[in-house]
């Protein structure tokens, strides 16, 4: 997706794990995956360098569709459409 | 009819055949975690949580200096003889009173890294071994260490998915899995 289709994209679901390095970024899209239904969109808030790397493998492994992301100033927005 | 019994006997050799074959390459990770360094610790759960997120089955098999990860600071048990006393004096008692392989300087180095930690927002080894719990992390003891060390059941860690066993099991486990690790 492009820089502008996320902009405008409607998130069912964010989770911030800024707060948390890593594996936490990982752990908890893990545990929020469980909240969104299939088709819908979650981000994840993350100020984790290697969470960017990180969630597109593990959206690959889990089948879900990795969207793109966002910068933002001192954090990255990550999007995903479960599948 | 014989032909029939024939044809289903060997389709119950090719199906006991798949069987093995898909239980040869599980997505589950091994790893034998023997070093009882907090640093080698901390990489064998970071690797475990990971692959928990990933809905692969972990299964940790303990052995030697990593059962001293595992003590309760609060347990004790009684009953010990002269020599399991002495080690279990002279070994770290707990995940939180462990020592760096690398930089220790008598415990400074653990202090500053549990600083570090807390500043990165990296998550704790208490933390880290309570969301292992959460995520059905699997963490076997090697029996034959407990004996040599002198610990006893009672003086370890509540986790959920806690198990005392061989290295058999270990091998097997391993044998199992699609990744097996060495710390």
């Amino acid at each position: 997706m492009t820089t502008e289709e996320l902009k405008g994209i409607t998130t069912n679901l964010i989770v911030d794990a800024r707060g948390t390095a890593c594996p936490g970024p990982l752990l908890a899209a893990k545990k929020a995956i469980g909240d969104v239904e299939s088709g819908e969109i979650m981000e994840i808030l993350s100020a984790d360098e290697g969470t960017k790397v990180d969630i597109p493998r593990w959206c690959e492994k889990m089948e879900h569709e990795f969207l793109g992301t966002l910068e933002e100033d001192s954090y990255t927005r990550l999007f995903l459409r479960k599948a | 009819m014989e032909d029939n019994q024939e044809l289903q006997q060997q389709i119950d050799i090719l199906k006991k055949k798949i069987s093995k074959l898909e239980n040869s390459r599980k997505d589950q990770l091994s790893i034998a975690v023997v070093s009882g360094d907090m640093d080698k610790i901390l990489a064998a759960m970071v690797i475990s949580l990971a692959a928990a997120a990933m809905d692969t089955q972990v299964k940790l098999f303990f052995s030697f200096w990593s059962l001293s990860a595992l003590r309760d600071k609060k347990k004790s048990a009684p009953g010990k003889d002269f020599i399991s006393k002495m080690f279990g004096i002279m070994l770290p008692k707990g995940k939180d009173k462990l020592s760096l392989s690398n930089m220790n300087m008598a415990g400074m180095g653990p202090m500053m890294i549990k600083y570090l930690m807390k500043k990165q927002n990296v998550m704790s080894l208490g933390e880290m071994f309570k969301s292992a719990g959460e995520l059905g992390i699997e963490i076997a003891i090697c029996e034959m260490s407990m004996g040599l060390m002198g610990f006893k059941k009672e003086e370890m860690i509540d986790y959920p998915k806690l198990r005392y066993c061989g290295a058999t099991t270990f091998v097997a486990d391993a044998g199992q899995s699609s990744i097996q690790l060495f710390i």
